[in-house]
C-alpha cells in the first residue's frame, strides 16, 4: 500500500485519476481505518487530503458557508457563526462517535461512507447543503442527497474527490435540527434519525420545510410529503400525526442487530415530530 | 517495501521513525517507540483506550496512520507525569480508586485532561457525556467522575 | 487448615477497613503498568489464528503449503500439531479442540489452523494462503430449538446424563440436574396465588477491555516462559502443560498485569496456541487477540429460558416455588444451568422448592465464567416472578421478601444449612433507605430485587519475607483484578502490626510459589488474606524466637504486640521491646532470613447476599430507558478496604445494567455472530449510568479472623431482576426477555395498549 500527502488539489485529483489500484481518501480516517482494519477494502493508494491547501478550513462566503473536506467534525462545534446559523448540522456531526472521533472524523467522509446511519447526512439534506466535486473533468456541485446511491456507493467517479460541502446562509425565521434514536446516549449507530430544516412566515406559520429521514432506507431519504404534512401549519398535533404517518410510509427499512423494521418505521415519525418542534422553536416559533 | 520516514514531537522530544502506509499511530507506539501506556482496547475507535493527543486534538490512535502524523505534536501517557509529579487527574485517580484494572485508566486520563482544558468546571453531565467515547468495564464510572470532578476543582486552585 | 480461622469476635482491627493508597496506582496512571500486550521477548514472531467463518462444518483438508513457503513464516499450525495428550480426560480435551478444532469447527470464530511471522503483515498474508476445505453442517444457536428433540445435532453421541433411564436417543442435552426439598405440588394447592412464567435472557460477554494476550516461548531442552494476562496463573500453566506434554515445573507462567477478566479469563484459548507455535518455530511468540477474536472466541455467559412457578397464601407465605432452567454451554458440556438450579432461590426460606438444570449444547463459542456465573439469569427470572407474586397478593415486595427471607438455621434450596447471613439485613436496609421513598414522575419506575452468590475458596499459597531492613515483602499467587495486593497489604499490615506502607505485594510466577487457585468465585481477598493471616502468623512465631535468642530468654516469655516482640514476665518485663525492624536487623547472626509460609485449602467462604434498588424512566414512544437512580446493598462479612469494596458492588451493578437494558450476542441465520466489537455490542458508557450509591453492611463470616466473605461477585446478580422490575412498573407490562431494549419495550408496550 502507498500512502500519498498532496499539498495541492490538482495533485490530489491527478493521484486518485492515475492510480492503479485501488484508491482511497483518508481524510479524517474513522471509516477508512476501521474498513482496513476489517479487511473489508485492500487499498492500494491512500490519499490523504488533510495537507491540501485550503480544505482544512471552514470559510464564511458571499453565499453561505463553505466546509472544507479535512475539517474535524470537532471544529465545526468551535465555530459560532457555523453554529449559529445551522445548528441542526453541528449537533449531527458532533454525534458522530465520541470525542476521539469527532477529533477526526468530518462531513464529508460521513458523506461519502454512504452509510443509510451517517448523522451529519439528513441535517445536511435538510438544509439543502450542496457538496463541491473537484475532479479530472469540470468541478461540479451536487445536492447532498444526490451523492449516495446504495449503501458504501456514491455518484463519485474515478479521479473525484468532495473538496467542500456548501451550506446557504439560513433565511430569517428559519431553524434547523438533527435527531437520532440510539439504544445507549453516546457512541453508537442511528437505528433511526431525523434532521428537519423550515423557515415561518411572520405569523409564526411553517412557510417551507425540508425532512430528511436516515437509516430507515438504503439511502437517507427526503420526504416531502412529511414536509408538505407541516408546511401552512404551527405544528399542531394533527400535522405532527400526518407527518410522522408520511415518515413511515417513506421507510423502506430492515431487521437488523440495531432495530426491527416496526421500531423504525414507528420512531422515525417520533424523531422527525421532536425536531420539527425544536427547528419550530429555533426559528422563532411559539 | 521501504518505510515511510516521519519526524514527530512526542511528549516534547523530537521523534523519528520508520514505518508502513497501513500501520497506524498506534502501532507506531507500541510496536516501534515501546511506548506501551497507550493501551489498544478494539482497535475501532470504539474503546478509547489508545487516546493520545494529535496537535491539540483527543484521537483515538488506532484511527490515525503512523505516517499521517508527519510534523505533529502528539501527547501520550507517558508525557502526562511533569518528572515525578504527577497531573492531579493521575493523583486523584489513585486517590477516588477511578480504576480497578487500570487498563482504561491511560485513555481515560488523557479525555479527562483534555476535556478540563476545555471546560475547567464541568458538570457531572458534561463530564459523563465528554468521557463517553472511554469505556471502562470496573468502576461503574462513578469513582472516575468523581475523581475527574475533584481534580478539577483542585486544578482551579 | 494450617490455623485456626475462627472469625476472632474481640480482635480490634487497625489496618484492615482503612482506605490507602494502592501500590500499583502510580504505575498504572503512568502508563508504566505492564500488561498482557505490553511484553516482548527477543525475536519474538507475531502469532495470528485462522478462524472457522462457519458455525458447524466438518474439517476436510486444510493445505497450509502456500502459508509455509510465504517468506516470513516461521511456523504453520494446525490440530496435527496438538496431538490428544489427554488420556481419556475428556474436560481437558474439549479445551483442547476449543483451542484448536480437530474433525469439526462447531461454531463461527472457532480456531483452525494458526501462524507465526516475522511481523504481522506477514502473519495475515499467510492466513489467507492457508486453505480450509469444510462441509457445511446444519447448526442451532438457541438454546430452545437446540433442546428440541429435532435439533441438528451440535456434538455425535451425547446422551443425557442424570435422567433414569438413560435416553435412547442422543440429543444437545448433555446434563439433568435437580435441587430441592420437600413437595412443591402439595405446596401448590395450598397457594391462594400462583404466578407462572418463562423468561429469556441472551448471551452476553464480559467486556474486559484488555484483550486475551500472551508471549510464550518454548527451549529445545523443555524450559519453556509464558507471559500472559490471566485470572490464574498455576491453572493455565497445568492445562498448557497437560495440553502440550510438558513438565509444570519447567513452564514458568508470569501473569501480567490484568485488564479485566470478570471469570473471562479464567480459561485458555490461544495460549497452548502460542505455546506450539513457539516450539514449532523455536522463537517466542506473541500472540493477541483482537476485539472481534474475543467476542467470536473466547467465553461469552449462556443464554437462557427459564420457566418459574411460584404460588403463596394470602398472607404472603410462599407455599411452592418451583424452576426449570434450561442454558446454553456452547459446544461442551458445562455445568451452567445447574449453578443458575442451585443459586435460584438461595435467598429465600421455602418449605417446598424445586430447581431443574438442563445443559444445552449449541453453536456458539464456549461458555466461561462470568461474574457470578449463572445466577444472574436465575435471579431475573425468580425475582420477577416474587415482584409479581407480590403485586398480586397485594403486599409491599420488599416485605413480601422480608417475610420469606432465608436466615441463620434455614435450608437453603441447594441443600447446605445455613449460618449468619445477610438476606435479611440487606432487605431491612432496603426498606429504611431513602431510595425506596423518594418520589418517581411520570414514565418512571421503581424495582427492586435480591441476589445470592456462593463465594469460594480453594488452594491458596503465600510467603511473607521479611528483608534486612525490617520491610516486608508479600508473595501471593491469586492474581490482583481490581486492588487485592492493596487489600492482601492491610491484611499483612495488620497481622504484623507494622505500617501498611512498609508491606510491598507480589504476585509470585509459577516457579516462586505452590499452586494457587485462580482468582474467581470472589475468592482471591478470601483465601489470600487467609493465606497471608497464616504465613504473618508464622513469620511472627519466627520472629518471637528469634527475640528470644537476641534476649536470650525463653521463648514462652515472648509476646508479640503492636508490631513488636515483647518480653512478658516479672523477670523479663523490663526488657526493652523489639520491632521488626529491630529483629530482621540480627537475622543473620539469629538464625537466617525471616519468612513466614503458609499453604493451605480456604474453606468457609461465606455466602453472600445483596438487594439492589433502581429507578427508571421509560420513553412511551421509544421505548429508550433511562436509569435515574441506583443503589447497592450487600454483606461484605469485613471490608478490607472499604474503597475497593464499593468498586465491586458499582462494577457489578453497571455490569448488570449493561445486561438488563442493551448487551446481547446477535446471531444471524447463518449462524454467525453479527455484534462481535463495542460498538455493536453496547455495554454502557459513562453518560448512561448515574452515581452507584453503596452501602456495605458487614455480617461477620465465622469462618474468617475478621469476618471476611467474597465481595466480587455477588453484585452483578440483582441488576437483572431489579431493572426489569423498574421497567415493568414504569410501563405496567412484564418485562420477559433480557436485554431490555428500546424495540422490546416498545412492543410490550405496544402489546399491552392492544390489550
Amino acid at each position: 500500500m502507498q500512502y500519498e500527502r498532496p499539498e495541492t488539489l490538482k495533485d490530489a485529483v491527478g493521484l486518485l485519476s492515475n492510480s492503479k489500484g485501488k484508491a482511497f481518501v483518508l481524510a479524517g480516517g474513522s471509516d477508512l481505518l476501521v474498513r482496513m482494519r476489517g479487511e473489508y477494502i485492500d487499498p492500494d493508494v491512500i490519499v490523504d487530503i488533510k495537507n491540501v491547501k485550503g480544505l482544512d478550513q471552514v470559510a464564511k462566503t458571499a453565499k453561505g458557508f463553505s466546509i472544507g473536506a479535512a475539517v474535524p467534525c470537532a471544529e465545526l462545534g468551535e465555530n459560532k457563526a457555523l453554529k449559529k446559523a445551522w445548528p441542526g448540522v453541528v449537533e449531527a456531526a458532533n454525534l458522530i462517535g465520541s470525542k476521539q472521533i469527532q477529533g477526526r472524523c468530518t462531513i464529508s467522509g460521513n458523506l461519502c461512507n454512504a452509510s443509510p446511519a451517517a448523522d451529519s447526512v439528513p441535517a445536511l439534506v435538510a438544509a439543502g447543503a450542496k457538496a463541491v466535486i473537484a475532479g479530472p473533468g469540470r468541478k461540479r456541485r451536487v445536492a447532498v442527497e444526490k451523492i449516495v446511491t446504495a449503501p458504501g456507493k456514491t455518484c463519485l467517479e474515478k479521479g473525484e474527490l468532495i473538496e467542500a460541502i456548501e451550506l446557504g446562509k439560513q433565511a430569517a425565521r428559519s431553524g434547523d435540527a438533527y435527531l437520532r434514536f440510539i439504544p445507549r446516549t453516546e457512541m453508537d449507530i442511528a437505528v433511526a434519525s431525523a434532521g428537519v430544516n423550515l423557515t415561518l412566515d411572520n405569523k409564526g406559520v411553517v412557510k417551507s420545510a425540508r425532512v430528511a429521514l436516515g437509516a430507515v432506507a438504503p439511502t437517507v431519504v427526503l420526504v416531502k410529503d412529511a414536509a408538505r404534512a407541516i408546511i401552512g401549519t404551527k405544528l399542531e398535533e394533527e400535522a405532527l400525526d400526518k407527518m410522522a404517518l408520511a415518515c413511515a410510509k417513506a421507510c423502506n427499512p430492515i431487521d437488523d442487530k440495531r432495530g426491527t423494521i416496526e421500531f423504525r418505521e414507528k420512531v422515525s415519525g417520533v424523531l422527525a415530530q421532536r425536531a420539527a418542534k425544536i427547528a419550530y422553536a429555533r426559528a422563532g416559533g411559539k | 517495501m521501504s518505510g515511510i520516514a516521519v519526524s514527530t514531537t512526542i511528549n516534547g522530544d523530537e521523534v523519528e521513525y520508520l514505518c508502513q502506509a497501513d500501520e497506524t499511530l498506534l502501532d507506531v507506539l507500541r510496536d516501534r517507540l515501546e511506548m506501551t501506556g497507550t493501551k489498544e482496547g478494539c482497535g475501532t475507535g470504539d474503546c478509547g483506550a489508545c487516546s493520545v493527543m494529535v496537535d491539540g486534538r483527543l484521537v483515538c490512535s488506532c484511527l490515525v496512520l503512523g505516517a499521517e502524523v508527519q510534523g505533529s505534536t502528539i501527547e501520550t501517557i507517558e508525557g502526562m507525569a511533569d518528572g515525578a509529579d504527577l497531573h492531579p487527574l493521575q493523583q486523584k485517580f489513585i486517590e477516588h480508586a477511578a480504576l480497578q484494572c487500570g487498563v482504561c485508566t491511560p485513555g481515560f486520563l488523557i479525555a479527562a485532561k483534555d476535556l478540563l482544558e476545555r471546560n475547567p468546571n464541568p458538570t457531572e453531565e458534561e463530564i459523563r457525556f465528554g468521557l463517553a467515547g472511554n469505556l471502562c468495564r470496573c468502576t461503574g464510572y462513578d469513582k472516575i467522575v468523581r475523581a475527574v470532578q475533584d481534580a478539577a476543582q483542585e486544578m482551579k486552585g | 487448615m494450617g490455623f485456626d480461622a475462627a472469625f476472632e469476635k474481640k480482635k480490634k482491627l487497625n489496618s484492615v477497613g482503612t482506605r490507602p493508597l494502592r501500590p500499583d496506582g502510580v504505575e498504572k496512571v503512568t502508563g508504566k503498568a505492564r500488561y498482557g500486550a505490553d511484553f516482548n521477548m527477543p525475536g519474538q514472531l507475531v502469532g495470528r489464528i485462522l478462524r472457522s467463518p462457519h458455525a458447524h462444518a466438518k474439517i476436510k483438508k486444510i493445505d497450509t503449503t502456500k502459508a509455509e513457503k510465504l517468506k516470513g513464516v516461521k511456523a504453520v499450525i494446525t490440530a496435527k500439531d496438538l496431538p490428544d495428550l489427554t488420556d481419556g480426560n475428556s474436560d481437558l480435551y474439549d479445551v483442547l479442540d476449543n483451542c484448536m478444532a480437530r474433525e469439526k469447527a462447531l461454531y463461527d470464530g472457532h480456531a483452525v489452523a494458526a501462524v507465526a511471522a516475522i511481523d504481522a503483515a506477514t502473519a495475515r498474508k499467510a492466513l489467507k494462503l492457508i486453505k480450509v476445505d469444510y462441509k457445511i453442517l446444519p447448526h442451532v444457536t438457541d438454546v430452545d430449538e437446540a433442546a428440541d428433540a429435532k435439533a441438528p445435532l451440535v456434538r455425535e453421541g451425547v446422551f443425557t446424563t442424570g435422567v433414569d433411564p438413560k435416553p435412547a436417543k442422543p440429543s444437545n442435552i448433555t446434563n439433568r440436574s435437580q435441587y430441592g426439598h420437600g413437595d412443591v405440588e402439595g405446596g401448590m394447592a395450598e397457594a391462594d396465588f400462583i404466578v407462572g412464567r418463562t423468561f429469556k435472557t441472551e448471551q452476553t460477554h464480559q467486556g474486559y477491555i484488555e484483550p486475551h494476550a500472551c508471549v510464550a516461548s518454548v527451549n529445545s531442552d523443555g524450559n519453556a516462559e509464558l507471559w500472559v494476562c490471566t485470572q490464574g496463573h498455576f491453572v493455565y500453566r497445568q492445562n498448557c502443560a497437560d495440553l502440550l506434554g510438558m513438565d509444570a515445573s519447567k513452564l514458568r507462567v508470569t501473569s501480567s498485569e490484568i485488564g479485566g477478566g470478570f471469570g473471562g479469563k479464567t480459561h485458555v484459548w490461544s495460549e497452548p496456541v502460542a505455546l506450539a507455535l513457539s516450539r514449532k518455530a523455536g522463537r517466542p511468540v506473541k500472540l493477541v487477540m483482537s476485539r472481534e477474536e474475543v467476542f467470536r472466541a473466547s467465553g461469552p455467559t449462556s443464554a437462557t429460558s427459564i420457566d418459574v412457578r411460584i404460588g403463596a397464601k394470602k398472607d404472603g407465605t410462599v407455599t411452592a416455588a418451583e424452576a426449570t432452567l434450561r442454558y446454553t454451554c456452547g459446544p461442551y458440556p458445562g455445568m451452567w444451568a445447574e449453578l443458575g438450579a442451585m443459586t435460584a432461590f438461595a435467598p429465600y426460606d421455602f418449605a417446598n422448592v424445586k430447581t431443574v438444570g438442563y445443559e444445552v449444547l449449541v453453536n456458539r463459542p464456549k461458555v466461561a465464567a462470568y461474574r457470578a456465573p449463572s445466577a444472574p439469569m436465575a435471579a431475573f427470572a425468580v425475582e420477577s416472578a416474587v415482584d409479581e407474586l407480590a403485586g398480586k397478593i397485594g403486599m409491599d415486595p420488599v416485605k413480601f421478601r422480608i417475610k420469606n427471607a432465608a436466615k441463620e438455621g434455614s435450608r437453603a434450596s441447594y441443600g447446605p444449612v445455613y449460618g449468619p447471613i445477610g438476606i435479611g439485613p440487606t432487605l431491612e436496609a432496603a426498606k429504611k433507605h431513602p431510595h425506596m421513598k423518594a418520589p418517581l414522575g411520570k414514565n418512571q419506575g421503581r424495582g427492586m430485587a435480591c441476589g445470592f452468590w456462593f463465594n469460594f475458596g480453594g488452594q491458596t499459597c503465600s510467603n511473607i519475607n521479611i528483608g534486612e531492613d525490617g520491610t516486608v515483602n508479600l508473595a501471593v499467587g491469586t492474581v490482583d483484578v481490581g486492588g487485592s495486593r492493596a487489600s492482601l497489604s492491610l491484611v499483612a499490615a495488620e497481622e504484623l502490626g507494622v505500617p501498611y506502607e512498609q508491606i510491598k505485594a507480589v504476585i509470585g510466577d509459577t516457579g516462586t510459589l505452590g499452586h494457587n487457585d485462580m482468582t474467581d468465585g470472589s475468592r482471591g481477598t478470601f483465601s489470600s488474606s487467609l493465606a497471608t493471616i497464616s504465613a504473618a502468623r508464622n513469620a511472627i512465631s519466627i520472629m518471637k524466637e528469634r527475640a528470644a535468642k537476641m534476649w536470650d530468654i525463653p521463648v514462652e516469655h515472648v509476646e508479640w504486640e503492636n508490631g513488636h516482640a515483647v518480653a512478658k514476665g516479672k523477670k523479663y518485663g523490663n526488657l526493652p521491646k523489639l520491632s521488626v525492624k529491630d529483629i530482621a536487623a540480627k537475622a543473620g547472626r539469629t538464625g537466617g532470613p525471616i519468612a513466614g509460609h503458609s499453604e493451605l485449602v480456604a474453606d468457609g467462604a461465606g455466602v453472600s447476599f445483596a438487594t439492589h434498588i433502581c429507578d427508571i424512566e421509560v420513553d412511551p414512544q421509544t421505548g429508550a430507558t433511562k436509569v435515574l437512580r441506583y443503589t447497592v446493598i450487600q454483606d461484605a462479612g469485613k471490608a478490607v478496604h472499604p474503597t475497593y469494596v464499593e468498586g465491586q458492588y458499582q462494577g457489578g451493578a453497571a455490569q448488570g445494567i449493561g445486561w438488563a437494558l442493551n448487551e446481547e450476542y446477535i446471531y444471524g441465520k447463518d449462524g454467525r455472530l453479527q455484534n462481535p466489537g463495542f460498538l455493536d455490542y453496547r455495554i454502557p458508557v459513562c453518560s448512561d449510568l448515574p452515581m452507584i450509591d453503596t452501602q456495605i453492611l458487614e455480617i461477620p463470616n465465622p469462618n474468617h479472623p475478621y469476618g471476611v466473605r467474597g465481595v466480587g461477585e455477588t453484585s452483578i446478580v440483582p441488576p437483572l431482576a431489579a431493572i426489569a422490575n423498574a421497567v415493568s412498573n414504569a410501563v405496567d407490562a412484564r418485562m420477559t426477555h433480557i436485554p431490555m431494549s428500546p424495540p422490546r419495550i416498545l412492543k410490550a408496550l405496544e402489546t399491552e395498549a392492544a390489550e
